[in-house]
């Protein structure tokens, strides 16, 4: 069940190259098991945050002070291409990002990231590269405001901007309303469309008796 | 907003499932058609479990194991986590009434090859999986999408998902293929066009008489590669072909219900005043074998063509972007990317590890070897498509040129059975994602066509499979 988010300000860490696949957030040999949740944070951006030794890479920005310290990703465009793997968004979770600001995002990762208490933020690329060069301007000192209440990221410099959100998604994520049950409820929904549907298309549920 | 007539082949497919409007574009969907893998399966019917629930419809799930297994012959290499998956999928889909198709059983395989090759995926479907390769499906004509563990979850409760209707968009690609040119290098010309982000948002459906001239299996590597564009839903409007190609499969309908499932299956066609959001049109018989060089599937060029050099670019972020992936992949800036030594040749993967793939691979193998110092792997996509391939001769073609025949699964593609490529190591594959370290840590993919892929198997070196050919 996902937490709720309401706002937040925090620091915020730029990773502004763009197409960062879900590969290189969450390695796939991490997500091999069943049991996964609650170790995945030390490996989030493991290609780029550790050297071939094991070492922290101290060019790779969230192993520098403050970033190191980030709830808040600013991220260049496509960010989350890639796999379906839910583990990337629970790898950036565990970590401690709280919100995404980016100005597009692989599909199914935006979709993960509500079903995680993880508020991603599209707004245009100039924004977001306006929102990095702020960050970067104060060494990271400066905190990031987001208030999905409002609609607004709030910048170092005091700067407020609006973003857009599908209304029902901003609802799921301020009231943290878990969809399995509120879709269970409509169960008689569900089994009255299959009663009907059968009718239509048979050939969909006679699958399970194959003729062989 | 102009006046629409005319539906598209999504609006028809969306709009026969809406169980409930959720909200102007959100619908709660039916599901036809889970599918269950080991990496995710077990996890999400463990973690219903957890939440007192039981699976909704589990006469339409479906389960196999293929991400963590052991490719090895006899499954001998399979690592202990990945047996403790297959172990607990095993359990789980019984005590679910889920049908699971195992180890050495014809039916096993990558989720993504026995949807199509045993007739569970069938057009007009909605078909879901824990991963984002499902859009292959839309090749048969199925609204089919990848999911995270979360809709998994709700999949496996409600046999529903709630879900945005996408922008659409189509590619027509007219014409006629050249000489060595494959569906494979088609699509990853189009990802090349369009770019990497360039369908998100987006279903797209492939059209025009390239497509209506390709086979099926060719129509399956077309959408599989959609979500490399960005995209998680491909299509293909279902015709002939793809009638004939289902019917006799295993679970598609027979009789009197075939005929009325074909009845149907024709009205699904985008109407010819539909609109699109966005329409691209390529003309097909312009492309040559691609392959790509960098970390992005975006990051293709012509096998006959030079790696692309930074200094003639003058956008900084492009430029910085082709910089990293250079450094990554070790290849130097304007040489040709032809003649290139690799150490990893791997034919496999939801992408191009079916019958007519291996047999694209065996045209160019046959009667040769392959060069010195290169490991050459051949993963069929099923347990039908080995015994296929077995049976015809295709087999013993690739292991008399050195390959290594192995058991069906993903294997390489991924490296999440501890199957992988070492470090620094350039593999030439036949799979999707050329993502940094996806074959292994620190590894270096070029992602290429069957035949592509065979003939560098050969050469030793990438190489033009058009210069190959007897």
């Amino acid at each position: 069940m996902p937490k709720p988010f309401n706002k937040l300000t925090a620091i915020a860490a730029p990773i502004m190259r763009s197409n960062i696949d879900t590969d290189v957030i969450i390695r796939i040999e991490r997500l091999v098991g069943n049991s996964v949740r609650g170790t995945l944070g030390r490996w989030a951006f493991g290609s780029l945050r550790y050297l071939p030794d094991g070492s922290e890479n101290p060019d790779f920005v969230l192993n520098r002070e403050p970033y190191r310290h980030a709830e808040v990703l600013i991220t260049g465009p496509n960010f989350g291409c890639g796999s379906s793997r839910e583990g990337a968004v629970w790898s950036l979770q565990e970590m401690g990002i709280r919100a995404i600001i980016g100005c597009s995002f692989g599909d199914i990762f935006f979709a993960n990231c509500f079903q995680n208490g993880i508020l991603p933020i599209i707004i245009d690329k100039e924004v977001v590269d306006e929102l990095a060069a702020e960050v970067q301007a104060t060494q990271g000192a400066g905190g990031m405001s987001v208030d999905l209440e409002a609609q607004t990221i709030t910048s170092p410099s005091g700067r407020q901007r609006s973003f857009e959100i599908d209304p029902r998604r901003r609802e799921g994520l301020l009231r943290g309303l878990d969809e399995v049950s509120l879709t269970l409820r409509r169960n008689d929904e569900i089994k009255a469309f299959q009663a009907a549907d059968r009718a239509v298309r048979p050939w969909i549920y006679s699958a399970a008796n194959p003729h062989e | 907003m102009a006046t629409r007539t005319g539906r598209t082949m999504l609006d028809k497919i969306w709009d026969q499932h809406v169980i409930a409007r959720i909200s102007d574009d959100t619908d709660l969907l039916h599901v036809d058609r889970h599918l269950l893998h080991d990496l995710g399966g077990s996890r999400g019917l463990l973690d219903l479990k957890s939440r007192g629930l039981k699976v909704h419809s589990p006469e339409l799930t479906f389960a196999t194991p293929d991400h963590a297994i052991s490719t090895a012959l006899g499954r001998s290499g399979t690592i202990e986590i990945g047996q403790e998956l297959l172990a607990s999928l095993r359990t789980e889909t019984t005590a679910s009434g889920i049908r699971l198709f195992d180890v050495g059983q014809p039916g096993q395989g990558i989720v993504h090859v026995i949807g199509p090759e045993l007739g569970l995926s069938l057009p007009g479907c909605v078909i879901v999986c824990g991963d984002s390769h499902t859009c292959t499906h839309g090749g048969l004509g199925a609204l089919a999408f990848g999911i995270g563990s979360s809709e998994l979850t709700h999949v496996l409760a409600t046999q529903a998902l709630i879900q945005r209707r996408p922008k659409t968009m189509r590619v027509n690609l007219d014409g006629k293929p050249a000489f060595g040119v494959s569906a494979k290098d088609l699509i990853l010309a189009v990802i090349g066009y369009i770019g990497a982000a360039g369908g998100t948002g987006y279903a797209v459906e492939y059209a025009g008489s390239a497509i209506r001239g390709m086979s099926v299996e060719g129509r399956l590597t077309i959408c599989n590669l959609s979500i490399e564009l960005g995209a998680k839903i491909g299509l293909v409007a279902p015709d002939d072909k793809t009638f004939e190609y289902l019917q006799g499969r295993a679970y598609a309908p027979r009789g009197a219900m075939w005929d009325q499932a074909v009845n149907a299956w024709c009205q699904l066609r985008s109407d010819d005043d539909a609109v699109f959001d966005r329409e691209v049109t390529i003309d097909v018989g312009k492309i040559v074998p691609q392959v790509t060089w960098g970390i992005s599937p975006e990051h293709v060029i012509a096998v006959d063509g030079r790696i692309p050099d930074p200094q003639t670019i003058d956008d900084p972020e492009r430029r910085a972007a082709v910089e990293t992936a250079l450094d990554y992949m070790a290849l130097k800036a304007g040489a040709p990317i032809a003649g290139i030594p690799v150490d990893w040749v791997f034919i496999g993967s939801c992408t191009n590890s079916r019958l007519s793939d291996l047999r694209a691979a065996a045209d160019v193998v046959r009667g040769r070897k392959v060069a010195a110092g290169v490991r050459a792997w051949v993963v069929p996509g099923s347990e039908i498509v080995k015994r296929e391939a077995a049976a015809e001769g295709l087999e013993q073609v690739f292991t008399d040129a050195g390959f290594e025949w192995r058991e069906p699964g993903c294997s390489m593609c991924l490296a999440a059975n501890g199957e992988t490529v070492g470090p620094g190591q350039r593999s030439v594959s036949t799979s999707n994602r050329n993502f940094i370290g996806r074959q292994g840590p620190r590894s270096r993919t070029h992602l290429a066509s069957p035949a592509s892929a065979a003939a560098a198997a050969i050469a030793g070196v990438i190489v033009d499979v058009r210069t190959m050919r007897p």
